[in-house]
């Protein structure tokens, strides 16, 4: 009851260019009870999309009873999916999220090939924008530390602030406390 | 998650919540609680969207987080605040007063974080939606309204659909969010043009004067290259439109529908309907639109959404009739889609004999006999038969089109053409009154072949016994459907009668809820046919058949609604069923036991009168045995007096029972099995049998016709005097009063009416046909005042109907 009003992700798919699964997280169960169900969707999803080419704003499409906003790669849809009523502006946060942080993990590159070498950070990054339906968090920087375990938020990654002397002198310090026990 | 690094802490968070059950989460609250107040920010939403999972395993564990959460509302971190306000809401939603304290106090200290900006005017909107007169709605809606100049889209866009979607939104309030939305139709993102286009177009639907400002932005959306926007911008317009620029409006989605997908087609299809019953002036350009693209490319469900908005305008705007017609039959020339032409050929066939030249229509029919298949062939023969029957002089010529069918090469064909033939040609003699009276040759063939042999039907091969042929069936398909199927189940009841229509156990229409406005045409589809699924019910009175004691008594007429006699939490619940017989009444109790220390026996209802005259207890059925936990029934059965039609009475009930200790681990009775236990009374709250439940709800056709037919001999004619203000009350208490169906959908009221004409129809014990008239003038001084005229053909009964209002 209190929970219909909280935004909700029913989806988060990314199909290539044949309308394949690159990578598919689905949170809502009674949207999407099986596999069957999914993959209807999908393929309905992407005939509707295909010809749309959407690679700087986010395009948006209605089929049946869900909304989905999506953008394009170089050749691979991304989509994130709401029901009828969702503000489709938080969807496109999420999305917009999603695709700036791919660009930062994957140094620019979206395509089919880059994704799949790299599919454990696309799993991770979708985990960690996403959890449960429910907007984890939306700073893509923020995402891209995380999933690259450098720190929980969005500062910069923290290797490259530190310089030589320093280096040395936190080597020295833990060999040191290790040399304690 | 007692790590140093944070990573690992949130981490571990959010996958130990998704594991853990409620025993186990005592061990690690005290580490949630610390972590939702940690000062990184990924650690504490974690804690906070476990908190939200973990609310539906122990709500009241979570419960107590709350002033650790309170905290996290206001913390630095945008997420934080967001995820923190979701789950304090979800611990304070089941109190009211706690969640409108916690928004107006958030909405005075501006948020941070958009996401939680778009949360709290979720919530402020709820609570204007669940009580639109509270105190500080005005507070709310000024919040809504100064959520219009936040810095983010997200938010702009969200405080204008809330402000749209308020429930009795004033003109002046609107508008600041109709300016937004207005800004919003020129941004270049698609996805914000697709949100306020929606927008626009639902409050297109309630305020179509609130978005005229709109409409030269709307227009050059109808370009845009997606889509989705450009039908809503079409939709939207076609609902705000004035008449004069719906030509203009036309040619331009001439232009566009070639390009779009048939949903969208359909879409627009419907506004287009809206349209023409709004003009009707303009019907001549919309249906010939309709036209046009009835004759382009398109699958079935574009097309049958054509031909049922051509088929709806027919009969709402009468002048649209005749042009419709030849549209249809220029479109079953050319038409793959078997449902469709068998649909529009008997269509034809109802109307095309009353048109001003009829004999054009039999080309269109004797084509289809010729070029289609076996199902289309069987419609159109029906068809032309209906013509030869209305029209004498074109009688000769159908007869021997319809003779050639008699060879054709399908079964159904031949045997509809030989009942047509065999009909047509023994009236061929009479004069023109009887031509009417031929039996229903398509409806005949239906229903023997659908029934199978245990259908003898009314008697086909005999004209002299004919039924009307032009009449339709007295009930529609599923209910005869459903009669005949509760007729065969309690065969014994009726064992030896001949079947006809008037013997069938009467089947009560189940009003089918409507459902909540579908947001999409899937959506539609599908809830409707859930909510069939779920509305199949079982027959109520299916084990009173069951019952050796009951089996004399006949059929139940109808089974009325169950009345609790007992409060839901007392420690024997009952309710009673009354089943109205032909003569008597059973009053059918349902009892259960909600004591684990008793077992009951030989439960019975004892029911004492008010007025002794008008029932006598016959039998009383007791309940052998009743454990706890247990359901079942108790059965009295009461012979309505002689000279006692249906007359209101007020019993009162008490349940009579020997009580016995049941040990209540194991169940078993505590002492010695023939043990006596001891006498028990239990008084339960009075009942009452009304006129009303002696009325099927049962719609009877055509309710014009039926009421001439029925004629004036046993009307009765009453004048009321009732205490409503709104009208919608009083027409609903007088459906109440009387329990019959509504007819023409007379049972809802235009809004801001003063008077309403209600239009009833059902059947009374013993198959007597009710009609009822009722005028209803609402006067805000002196209340409502109802002129009500009964007909039936029996004047004691429709005396007694007039007088059910009380």
């Amino acid at each position: 009851m209190a929970l219909e009003l909280l935004p909700q992700v029913k989806a988060v798919l990314i199909l290539d260019e044949d309308g394949g699964r690159v990578s598919c997280k689905y949170h809502d169960r009674k949207e999407f009870p099986n596999l069957g169900a999914e993959a209807m969707f999908e393929h309905k999803l992407f005939r509707k999309t295909k010809s749309v080419h959407a690679p700087t704003e986010a395009d948006v499409v209605l089929l049946d009873d869900v909304v989905a906003v999506f953008r394009s790669g170089l050749d691979v849809h991304l989509y994130v999916v709401g029901s009828t009523d969702e503000n489709e502006l938080i969807l496109t946060a999420v999305l917009d999220a999603l695709h700036e942080t791919l660009l930062i993990l994957l140094r620019g590159q979206i395509d089919r090939r880059t994704l799949l070498d790299n599919l454990a950070l696309v799993l991770l990054s979708i985990d960690e924008l996403v959890d449960a339906g429910k907007i984890l968090e939306i700073d893509p920087s923020a995402i891209a530390n995380r999933v690259l375990m450098r720190g929980a938020d969005a500062r910069g990654p923290q290797s490259s602030d530190v310089n030589f002397p320093q280096a040395i002198a936190s080597v020295r310090e833990e060999f040191i406390k290790r040399m304690g026990n | 998650m007692n790590s140093s690094e944070d990573l690992y802490r949130a981490n571990s968070i959010r996958v130990l919540s998704r594991i853990i059950d409620a025993t186990m989460l005592g061990a690690i609250e005290r580490y949630l609680k610390q972590a939702i107040v940690d000062k990184n920010s990924l650690v504490s939403s974690s804690a906070l969207v476990s908190g939200i999972l973990l609310y539906k395993i122990s709500p009241e564990v979570v419960r107590r987080w709350v002033n650790e959460v309170t905290e996290g509302v206001s913390s630095q971190h945008e997420m934080v605040q967001y995820h923190a306000l979701s789950l304090l809401y979800q611990i304070k939603a089941h109190d009211k007063l706690a969640v409108s304290k916690l928004v107006t106090q958030l909405s005075k200290s501006p948020m941070r974080s958009p996401l939680a900006v778009c949360l709290l005017i979720r919530y402020m909107s709820k609570i204007l939606h669940d009580d639109i007169s509270a105190t500080n709605a005005r507070a709310a809606y000024q919040f809504l309204e100064s959520s219009l100049r936040h810095r983010s889209d997200m938010v702009m866009y969200e405080a204008a659909r809330a402000i749209c979607n308020l429930p009795g939104v004033e003109m002046n309030d609107l508008s600041p969010a109709i300016n937004v939305l207005q800004m919003f139709l020129t941004s270049v993102k698609p996805a914000l043009k697709f949100g306020t286009m929606r927008t626009l177009s639902e409050v297109a639907a309630k305020y179509p004067m609130s978005i005229l400002k709109c409409n030269s932005d709307m227009e050059v959306l109808i370009s845009d290259p997606n889509r989705s926007i450009a039908t809503l911008a079409i939709t939207t317009l076609l609902k705000t439109g004035s008449e004069g620029s719906v030509d203009r409006l036309m040619k331009q989605i001439s232009s566009f529908m070639n390009e779009i997908a048939d949903e969208f087609k359909i879409v627009v299809v419907k506004a287009i309907r809206q349209l023409c019953l709004k003009y009707p002036l303009k019907h001549r350009v919309l249906v010939g639109f309709l036209a046009t693209f009835l004759r382009e490319e398109g699958g079935f469900e574009f097309k049958k959404a054509i031909t049922d908005c051509i088929v709806e305008l027919m009969t709402a705007i009468p002048e649209t009739k005749e042009m419709s017609l030849f549209h249809l039959c220029d479109f079953i020339e050319d038409c793959e889609f078997t449902a469709l032409s068998t649909q529009i050929l008997s269509l034809v066939g109802e109307l095309g004999p009353s048109t001003s030249a009829p004999a054009r229509y039999i080309r269109f029919i004797y084509n289809r006999v010729i070029l289609e298949n076996a199902a289309v062939r069987a419609a159109a023969v029906p068809a032309l038969a209906k013509f030869a029957a209305r029209l004498p002089s074109l009688r000769p010529s159908i007869r021997v089109l319809i003779k050639r069918s008699l060879l054709d090469e399908d079964d159904e064909v031949r045997d509809r053409a030989t009942v047509a033939l065999t009909l047509l040609g023994d009236n061929d003699g009479e004069d023109e009154a009887g031509a009417d009276a031929l039996v229903e040759g398509g409806h005949g063939a239906e229903e023997t072949k659908g029934d199978g042999p245990a259908t003898a039907g009314p008697p086909l091969g005999k004209p002299t016994t004919a039924h009307l042929l032009l009449e339709a069936l007295p009930m529609s398909f599923s209910s005869l459907e459903k009669a005949v199927k509760a007729y065969h189940q309690h065969m014994p009841a009726t064992a030896g009668q001949p079947l006809v229509l008037s013997s069938l156990p009467v089947v009560e229409e189940v009003a089918v809820p409507t459902g909540i406005v579908a947001k999409g045409a899937g959506k539609d589809g599908r809830s409707g046919s859930a909510s069939a699924a779920e509305v199949a019910p079982d027959d109520p009175a299916e084990h009173v058949y069951k019952v050796p004691e009951l089996e004399r008594l006949g059929r139940v007429f109808r089974s009325a609604t169950p009345v609790e006699l007992t409060e839901s939490e007392t420690e024997y619940v009952v309710r009673c069923v009354k089943h109205i017989m032909d003569g008597y009444v059973v009053l059918d109790f349902t009892i259960s036991n909600t004591i684990e220390e008793q077992m009951l026996r030989n439960v019975t209802v004892e029911v004492e009168q008010s007025d002794p005259d008008l029932y006598e207890v016959e039998a009383s059925v007791a309940l052998p045995e009743l454990k706890c936990g247990d359901t079942g029934h108790a059965y009295v059965v009461l012979k309505l007096a002689e000279g006692n039609a249906a007359e209101p009475a007020a019993f009162s009930c008490e349940l009579k029972f020997q009580a016995l200790d049941v040990d209540p681990a194991t169940g078993l009775l505590e002492g010695d099995e023939d043990e006596e236990g001891f006498e028990e009374e239990y008084p339960l709250e009075q009942l009452n049998i009304a006129t009303a439940d002696f009325m099927a709800k049962v719609s009877l056709g055509d309710f014009r016709r039926g009421w001439e037919q029925m004629g004036a001999e046993a009307e009765v004619l009453e004048k009321f005097a009732l205490g409503f203000k709104r009208l919608q009350e009083a027409v609903a208490a007088v459906e109440d009063f009387l329990g019959m169906q509504t007819c023409d959908g007379t049972g809802s009221v235009a809004a801001g009416k003063k008077e309403h004409a209600l239009h009833l129809c059902g059947i009374f014990v013993g198959n007597v046909p009710v009609l009822v008239r009722a005028q209803l003038n609402v006067d805000p001084q002196a209340g409502c005042i109802l002129k009500i005229a009964v007909r039936s053909n029996q004047p004691d009964v429709s005396r007694m109907v007039a007088d059910c209002i009380q």
